[in-house]
């Protein structure tokens, strides 16, 4: 089942044109992006909690390199980088983290519940699983109204043992819906190691029992990550049925907030460190541009990422007047770009 | 007015307009059937789904024939992954679509609550008014027909309880398909729960579009005695047992409450001023139950009125039997009414 992993120069080669600098400058900016949050949080500055995605770049960055704007993307908790990845500003997540009426959900969602209709990205989600369904019906939506986009769905290999996730996959087969189920295996929900608790040893396995082709790839590999989406989203565009694509990464953070990671060992946490998917970006990257370069993209996007913390900071809190605002939709144009009108 | 009355089957309904009187009658589950029917050929992005949608009955026939009309792309039978399912169905909604997910039973919304409550209910507001759930569903309630503890029950109260969310319960055909429309026209999750005794119930119902609007109750009866506030099939029960007291020189006012979420609070209140004197009649459970509400809203915005201490008549605190015998005992209707409306009105 696992997939042979090929000498990085023909993954690059393959992924030629899907300009590889672009591809580190946004991976840069979600591992900037989540520094900058665990730092906030560190000095007390952001409350609540957070899921940081440090050492996962690779699997948004790669996924999204194979979307197109209009095609949908559900995120989970642990979803900064999905977002990043799927063309969000950093300066409005910022603000949605601290509560600001500049947040894309004018602070009311913070960072589990992160949602973005204008760049039809459905959601991070509190809720293990939750989103795998709400994507599969994006999914309908899409199968209902004749066009060819997909829906990506994002969800962690815990969540994988969720009924919905089981529930989802079932009905996108039966109805070949346009879904790609993306799954960021990082080994532990919470403290929890995956073959601890279940009883398939890849996620990927039990996309079999329903049907669905599924795909191991080394989700330290943005390029690897990338060809393999290329593929597997050009075949769900075409009409394939639902796919599923199981990454095998690594967060190199604890779960949330205060995780004293007590649950694995310093030995393998360096393990994975020696496969930082932003360094091997940078190795790829530096292929085609020069190391002065590099360090340039390197300086420019820790600037624009204080630039934005910057600007959020200076924004308005989220307003108390209309606190109680949206609690049920009035307008009916809410929905995403791209959408199927009234006949 | 025609619509405002409603006769528990066609010969009632016949005798009372003989001549037809250009008025046309249809029974509730034939409401809820040409509601469906007329916003699919409205509007492209209504659907429906759910177990058997496309079965011969068609949830007991209110959808009835929906896949050979338009197809079984928009009339999907769904697998037995209720959480699963109604996240499906919200995911459709968020995108743009309006689905009517129908249950055959409320009792299987529990395994959905998490898409339900943590999800659809959530979307808007947590998203700062930039996303909608324009999503309907359709549940059955029902009473004595044995089917006891885990197909009898009556939930609204759950769901009654959560922001967001939209629960309305149609008690004559009229507002069956009205209420349908506007849950449908809505952009809000909207839950729609029908009592399985009034599908054969026939009454006024026009052709092509009309609403009712969510958020309004209704005078079924007027009265100056006594308010009494009713939901789903114990209006029936409560017309009856206002008929019986009007004998005994007692007038009620029944008040049929339509939408359970958001509530009518402004009829209820208005009618307690007037009568000084509360009864709610519920389908389902007392303590937290949309009787404690109905109480708790006369008594803020009519305290001064209230001459007797409001009286909540519901089911027993108990899961429900399956015995007859027991059944019997459980379910409360005309005679309890009466009785409590007796004691209240001649203690004064
Ligand atoms: C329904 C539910 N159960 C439990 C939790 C608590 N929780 C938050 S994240 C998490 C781990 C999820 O693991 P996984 O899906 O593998 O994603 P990861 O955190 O590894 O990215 C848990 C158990 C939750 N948020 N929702």
């Amino acid at each position: 089942m696992r997939q042979k992993i090929k000498p990085v120069e023909a993954a690059l080669a393959a992924a030629g044109a899907l300009n590889v600098v672009e591809m580190y400058k946004k991976a840069l900016t979600i591992r900037y992006f989540e520094e900058k949050v665990d730092w906030l949080f560190g000095r007390g500055k952001l409350g609540g909690t957070t899921h940081l995605c440090i050492g996962q770049e690779a699997v948004p960055v790669g996924v999204a390199s194979a979307l197109r704007a209009d095609d949908y993307m559900v995120s989970t908790h642990r979803g900064h980088g999905h977002l990043i990845a799927k063309g969000g500003e950093p300066a409005r997540i910022f603000a949605e983290l601290l509560g600001k009426s500049e947040g894309y959900c004018k602070g009311r969602g913070g960072t589990q519940h992160l949602c973005v209709m204008g760049l039809n990205f459905l959601g991070t989600n509190g809720i293990t699983g939750g989103g795998i369904p709400i994507a599969t019906g994006a999914g309908l939506s899409i199968k209902l109204s004749g066009d060819d986009r997909v829906a990506v769905c994002f969800f962690g290999e815990g969540a994988s043992n969720q009924g919905t996730f089981h529930e989802s996959l079932n009905m996108a087969s039966v109805w070949k819906l346009p879904v790609v189920y993306v799954c960021e295996n990082n080994m532990y929900a919470m403290s929890t190691r995956f073959a601890r608790i279940s009883a398939s040893d890849d996620v990927a396995a039990r996309a079999g029992a329903y049907g669905i082709e599924a795909a191991i790839v080394d989700g330290m590999d943005a390029l690897k990550v990338a060809e393999l989406a290329g593929k597997v989203v050009g075949r769900v565009r075409a009409g394939g049925g639902p796919a599923l694509i199981e990454a095998k990464t690594y967060r190199f953070c604890g779960h949330s907030k205060s995780d004293p990671r007590t649950y694995r060992t310093r030995e393998e946490e360096e393990m994975w460190k020696g496969k930082d998917p932003i360094k091997r970006l940078a190795a790829a990257a530096a292929e085609f541009i020069p190391g002065s370069e590099i360090e340039g993209i390197k300086r420019g996007v820790l600037a624009m990422i204080e630039d934005a913390y910057d600007a959020a900071e200076k924004g308005s809190d989220s307003s108390t007047d209309a606190a109680l605002d949206g609690v049920y939709a009035k307008r009916e144009d809410i929905v995403p770009q791209g959408n199927i009108q009234s006949a | 007015m025609p619509w405002t009355r409603t006769y528990r089957n066609r010969d009632e309904f016949e005798r009372a307009f003989p001549q037809n009187a250009g008025v046309r009658g249809l029974a509730y589950r034939d409401a809820i059937l040409e509601a469906t029917v007329e916003l699919m050929e409205e509007d492209s992005r209504v659907f429906v789904m759910g177990q058997g949608v496309d079965d011969a009955g068609g949830v007991f026939g209110t959808t009835k024939g929906l896949h050979e009309r338009f197809g079984k792309g928009r009339c999907i039978d769904t697998a037995l992954a209720e959480n699963g399912i109604t996240g499906i169905a919200a995911g459709a909604a968020l995108c743009g679509m309006r689905p009517i997910l129908a249950h055959m039973r409320v009792d299987f919304i529990p395994l959905s609550l998490d898409q339900i409550i943590n999800h659809a209910a959530k979307w808007s507001y947590m998203f700062g008014g930039r996303a909608s759930v324009p999503l309907t569903i359709r549940a059955i309630i029902g009473r004595g027909w044995g089917s006891a503890a885990q197909h009898s029950q009556s939930l609204q109260s759950i769901l009654a309880n959560i922001p967001g969310l939209k629960v309305v319960m149609p008690a004559t055909p009229y507002d069956a398909k009205g209420l349908l429309r506007a849950a449908v026209k809505d952009n809000n999750p909207v839950i729609i729960i029908e009592h399985r005794w009034l599908y054969d119930h026939t009454g006024h119902v026009p052709e092509g579009p009309y609403t009712v609007p969510i958020g309004k109750a209704v005078v079924r009866r007027a009265g100056k005695d006594v308010t009494i506030a009713a939901l789903s099939y114990m209006v029936y029960e409560a017309l009856l047992a206002a008929e019986e007291l009007k004998g005994r020189g007692i007038e009620c006012e029944v008040i049929d409450l339509r939408t359970i979420k958001p509530m009518d609070t402004g009829l209820i209140t208005e009618s307690v001023k007037k009568t000084g004197r509360l009864v709610s009649v519920d389908t389902g459970w007392r303590e937290c139950g949309i009787g404690a509400e109905v109480v708790a809203s006369a008594v803020e915005g009519a305290f001064g009125s209230l001459k007797a201490a409001p009286v909540r008549i519901s089911l027993p605190e108990a899961p429900t039997p399956a015995s007859p015998a027991l059944e019997a005992l459980y379910y409360p209707g005309k005679k309890e009414i009466v009785y409590a409306i007796e004691k209240m009105v001649r203690a004064v």
